[in-house]
Parts: structure tokens; sequence; C-alpha cells
């Protein structure tokens, strides 16, 4: 099988978890990446725990089943962690990037995780100073791309500004508030 | 030059749409296909397209709507999903028997009860007999570029019949994947204009449609339109090599997925294929001689080309993502099946998989290829139909 | 039957079961289904055309804005003029009747009769 990063996005209803998928997705695909972004789709409530996906992979991707062991895995809140099984189906060498003002010794240890690698943020304070709300997915992205050098922050950053642009024209302070999230996340997200 | 997106099946069919330009579209919201005529009303009112947009109050309608548009001389288009293609059903018939070139993508979803608005294929597998060609899409690319090429196929003057573009629900119309889109005129160009031989609205050349045609000469017509579906292969394989040329991309009756050589192979269609074929890659280095067959036109059949590929197969497994209710599986493994009659050899055996939105993975499909390297061993089939990834 | 004799068959006919001549519904004679035979009587009509107006098969005959017949060919006898008609002029009598009468010579239905054939009124009205 082709090397395909796989990834699972954890979050809620209405937290934008589908959407950080589908930027990924298109970030990675503008710098010639094979992706698929996909959320699962239930019920769908504000505030219910929802799944993401993404497959990366420098060949065309052509599976078309959920991803079961996630090489990645995004909590987008912290608050799901205990509820719902964030290690489920994750290998050994897994990566686990997480929305939180805690440490990644101290998630480490409410995770539960022996191997792999444990990086945290704290995207929601972030994405509080500077878009003014409580939307944690374009900093995690930020985190993201840090953590797994998918591609350069310059990189991601043009393609996301594109995007935002093209949707939020008549504010441009929506945009540039989204990019000093992302750049912030980048530079604030925790290693062990 | 065409490029490299990052798309939705949804998104890549409305894209379609847009470059075809139809004259009519008539549609009705259902998940999932909602999105498709969602993002083409916006280039309706954007002034992108020359389309007249008729919204109307079912899908019932729409066909209406849509059958009225063709035989008036349009280029006309709906698009629709599960129950939706149920309210259609008397007017695909009419759409077929009239000979219209009406063009549908259909996101295929299960059908109610109980209400489920995930992938499987009982909606279309139910639509087979309707006299509507049918092409099945593995991914966004392929639902596009079927879509494009059923324009050719539908208008073409050896078939003017219905064309109905399938593809997965969710998991194809709604997951993002990489598809390369054509540039505006060369689908344009590849497309023409629509010439129908005879149309309501040609006023200098009256022609009544849809006379009362009893036992006198219903029985010709209906023949007529069997005489129709012989013709299609041929001439999608013809606008397959002129696709070919301005896209790259070559097409066939199906995709024979290292099955020359093969021993086992497997039959199915859309999305699953893709992840089968994963698995086809993973036995072959394992040193099983696993092959695939993945139909894109189901309608008509392509019996003898699909015989000729799969004749001298020790065993063949059919994979169907809706239940035939029959007690002797699915759709698609009672053609094939029936079409090996004069082929002798192989064992058969079907699964039905998916219903609703049942994820398949490539250890379920792994596990049909051992399943069939056991009956090709002991030439026994214990059991003809399986329903894999039921919980039993 | 095609040009050489033969019965037409499923390849000599247009497709979708189109038919390609407009009006051709006038070549099919539906005045042999009729039972009863609506008898006109000229000097009663007043020739306010409300036969005209109710006829569902467009058998009523006009001329210049005044009633000139039935068009028997296509008549099927179904009697909504005589029903509708305020002079009384339209009588319904039964076609073997008529027949009969016809067969002993009396001439019954000699006006009626004159009107059989008036399919050359071909500006008649309701086409």
């Amino acid at each position: 099988m082709a090397q395909v990063l796989e990834i699972r996005w954890h979050g809620r209803g209405g937290q934008g978890a589908k959407t950080a998928a589908i930027l990924l997705g298109e970030a990675a695909a503008s710098v010639g990446k094979y992706i698929q972004a996909f959320p699962e789709y239930g019920p769908e409530r504000m505030g219910a725990p929802v799944l993401a996906f993404n497959r990366i992979s420098d060949e065309p991707v052509r599976v078309h089943c959920h991803v079961a062991n996630p090489r990645i895995v995004v909590v987008l809140d912290p608050t799901l962690i205990g509820k719902n099984d964030v290690t489920s189906g994750v290998p050994e060498d897994g990566v686990y990037l997480v929305n939180t003002n805690l440490t990644p010794a101290e998630m480490r240890a409410k995770l539960k995780v022996k191997g792999g690698k444990v990086y945290t943020v704290d995207a929601t304070q972030i994405s509080i100073d500077t878009i003014g709300r409580a939307i944690p997915n374009t900093p995690m992205m930020g985190a993201l791309i840090r953590a797994t050098g998918l591609m350069t922050l310059e990189e991601f950053i043009a393609d996301t500004r594109h995007k935002l642009e093209m949707k939020f024209r008549s504010k441009p302070e929506v945009i540039e508030g989204n990019i000093k999230a992302i750049e912030r996340a980048y530079q604030e997200v925790q290693s062990e | 030059m065409s490029k490299r997106v990052a798309i939705t099946g949804n998104e890549a069919v409305a894209q379609a749409m847009r470059q075809i330009n139809p004259d009519v579209v008539a549609a009705y919201p259902i998940t999932p296909q909602t999105e498709i005529v969602q993002i083409f009303s916006t280039f309706v009112a954007d002034g992108d397209v020359d389309t007249e947009f008729v919204t109307v109050e079912s899908e019932h309608s729409a066909m209406s709507a849509t059958i009225g548009a063709s035989a008036a001389g349009a280029r006309a288009m709906t698009a629709t999903s599960s129950q939706g293609l149920a309210l259609m059903w008397e007017m695909l018939y009419i759409a077929a028997g009239l000979r219209l070139p009406i063009v549908a993508p259909v996101v295929n979803r299960a059908l109610s009860a109980p209400i489920n608005i995930h992938c499987d294929h009982s909606d279309t597998m139910g639509a087979r007999d309707s006299g509507w060609i049918q092409l099945y899409s593995e991914n966004a690319q392929e639902a596009y570029d079927n879509l494009i090429q059923a324009v050719r196929i539908a208008e073409h003057a050896d078939v003017q019949l219905p064309v109905m573009v399938c593809m997965d629900g969710f998991i194809v119309s709604h997951g993002m994947e990489n598809a390369e889109l054509l540039d505006d005129d060369v689908v344009r160009s590849f497309i023409g204009q629509r010439t129908p031989k005879h149309s309501l609205l040609d006023v200098d050349r009256p022609a009544t449609f849809g006379a009362l045609d009893f036992a006198d000469w219903y029985f010709e017509h209906r023949r007529q339109l069997a005489e129709a579906q012989t013709h299609v292969k041929g001439v999608v394989l013809d606008v397959a090599k002129e696709f070919a040329k301005v896209s790259g991309r070559s097409y066939d009756l199906f995709e024979a997925y290292r099955l020359d050589d093969a021993e086992l192979a497997v039959v199915v269609l859309n999305s699953a294929a893709g992840t089968a074929k994963e698995v086809v890659d993973d036995l072959r280095d394992k040193g099983m001689k696993a092959g695939l067959l993945k139909i894109r036109l189901f309608r008509p059949f392509p019996h003898e080309e699909i015989v000729a590929a799969l004749a001298g197969k020790k065993a063949i497994a059919v994979l169907d993502r809706a239940d035939g209710l029959s007690t002797m599986g699915g759709p698609v493994f009672v053609d094939v099946r029936s079409a090996m009659y004069d082929a002798p050899g192989p064992k058969m055996v079907n699964y039905i998989y998916g219903l609703g939105g049942r994820d398949i993975d490539t250890e379920q499909i792994a596990g049909v290829y051992w399943d069939l390297a056991r009956i090709a061993e002991t030439g026994k089939v214990t059991s003809p139909v399986t329903y894999l990834g039921v919980r039993e | 039957m095609s040009a050489n004799g033969k019965e037409k068959g499923w390849k000599d006919v247009p497709i979708g079961g189109l038919i390609l001549e407009a009006g051709s519904s006038d070549k099919y004679e539906t005045g042999d289904w009729r039972t009863y035979r609506p008898v006109w009587d000229q000097e009663k009509c007043r020739h306010c055309m409300i036969c005209w107006i109710y006829c569902p098969d467009s058998s009523i005959l006009v001329r210049e804005g005044r009633m000139v017949g039935i068009d028997y060919k296509h008549c099927k006898g179904c009697g909504i003029c005589a029903h509708e008609c305020p002079a009384k002029c339209i009588d319904m009598r039964l076609e073997t009747e008529l027949e009969a009468d016809r067969a002993e010579g009396a001439g019954a239905g000699a006006s009626a009769g004159g009107a059989c054939c008036a399919k050359s009124g071909g500006e008649a009205g309701g086409k």
C-alpha cells in the first residue's frame, strides 16, 4: 500500500473539525499532494462529538473506507478526552495534538499513552485573542503544520489566505485574525 | 490547461453541469444530492450559465419538467437520490420511452425504510430496467468525466436515450478528493450543440410526442428501445476514445484491474472499487493471483465483454451494495452469473455489503479473496450469498 | 404498408412513438363507432354555434359563421350537440333505423346524408 498519512480530527459540532479537515486537504493539494478530506456524517447537532478525517499522500488515494488507524490525532476540544476514545486504533508511534493549556507531559498522563509524541497548544485562547471568538480550528492547523512538517508555514498560509479571502471578502479583520492565529499556534505549540 | 484541484464529488458534478451549460435544469433537493443543484443554482444566479432553472415541488415534477424540456429540444438535466429517484419512477420510463437524451447525476443513497441518508445502490439498481443508460463512478474524477461523456452518449443519433451517472452518497459526494477539471471551452466543444431531429418547438416540422400506442404499435416501439440499447456500448467506447484525446484519461465499459492473469476475481462498482484495488495490490504482493473487474456501464449490460474478461477464472465474487431480496443475491450478481452461464468454469458467489452506508474496509475485501481462494481449492461453495459486514 | 408492399415493422416507424405528421388524427375515421346519428334540421337551426362549442370531436362543420352540417366521418354519435342545442334542431336517431329507412328508399335521413361527405368543408371550425 502506498504511504498515506492518515489524520483523525476530534471535535464537537460547530467547532469546525470538518472545515479544518477540508482546509488542510486543500492546502496539501495546493502543494501537489493527493488528498482526501471527509467527516463522519451522523446526526448533525451543535456540541455533539464529531469526527473528520484526512488522507495525504504523494500518490493517488484510492481507498474509500473510514480511517481506522490514524497516525495523527487532533483533538479540538479537550473535554472529549475520557468521554471519547481518542486513542482508538492509533499505532504505538502515533502523534497527538491537543487543544489545551496543559503541558504535553500532563496531557500524556490524561491520554494514558506511552509511545509516540504528544503536542499541546492553547488554541482556544489564541483564537479568542486573535479572532475574538473561541474557534480553535484554524490555530490547530497551524500547530499541525509545525508538528507534522506536511508543508511550510508559508505554503499553508498562502493557500489558507486565498480561501479566507474568497469567503470573507468584506471582513478583512477576520482574514488577518485567522492568519495571526495560525502563526501564533505554529510558534506556541509545545512538544515533549 | 486542465488542473488538479481538491474537490468533492458534488462540487465536481456541479462544475461539469456549469460547463455543460444545459438549457433547462429542473430539480428538487434531496440529501446527499442537494449540494449539486444548490451549487448549480448559484451559477444560474451569477449568470455563469444560460440555464432556465425550474424549481419544482417534487422529483416527479422535476423529471416531468425535464422530459417536457427535452421533448421541446432543450438539453435538459436534473439530479436526485434515493426516495427522489423512486418518486420519479413512472417518469423515468417515459423519458426512456420517448427517447429523450436527458442526463442526470444520481447520488446513490439507501431507500427507506428504515430511513437512512447514507450510501447504497438500492435506488439506481431499482431503476436498472427503466431503459436508462447507467454509468457508475468510482470517485469524483469519474463522476465528472462520466457526466460530460454522458451528454454525447445520450444525444448520439444511434442512441437517443437518457443517462444516469451514479456516484456514492457522502463517500464520494461529500468527501474531498483530487480531480482534474477540463477547461470550459474544451468541455463545450467536446459536447457541442444538441441538434434534435424532432422537437415540440420545431413548428416547421411538427411532431406529436406521447401519442397513444396500443397493441398495434407499442411492441414495435419497445423493440426499437431494445435495439437502441445494443448500440450503446459502441457509442460509449467511441465517446471514451474522443474524451481521452481531450482529457488524457481513458475509459472503457469496465475497468479490468490486474485481471488478465488473475485466478480469483471480484466484481464491484463505484467507490468500493478503489478500496478493492489496494487489496488486490496487497494480495498480489503476497503471491495471490487476485484481480478486479469494476463495472462502469451497467445498463445496458456489456455481457459479452464481461464474460470474455471473466472466463477461465477459478472463482468470482460479485459485491452488491443492494439486495435483490429475491433470495438469490443482489442485482449485479444475478446479471453476472446469468451472463456466465454459457462460459462454464468459475465458481461464483455473492456478497451483499455496505447497506445504508455501512463501511467496507480493506480487511473485509481481503477476506472475500481468501474465501475465493478456499472455493477455488476445494471446488465447493458453502454460502452462495453472504451478508458482508452485518452484525450476526 | 411499406413501399415494398410488406407490412411495416419496427424498423420502419419513427422512434419513441413520435407522429411526424400534423393533424394525422383526421385520417382516423371514428364515424363508424356511432350507434346514434345526430340528424340536423336546417330549418330550425339558429346558427348559435352552441353545438360547435360543445362537440368534443370537432365534428360540427362551419362555413362563414354558419353551421353547414355534421362531419359523419369523425362524429362518434355522443349526442352532446343534441342535448345542448337550444333550438332542439338536432335529433339523435338510431343508425340501424336510418339504414332500414334508407333500404326502403324513403330518404328519411336525406339531410344528414347530404352532409355525410361534407369533409370538403376544410375550413370547418374547431380544428
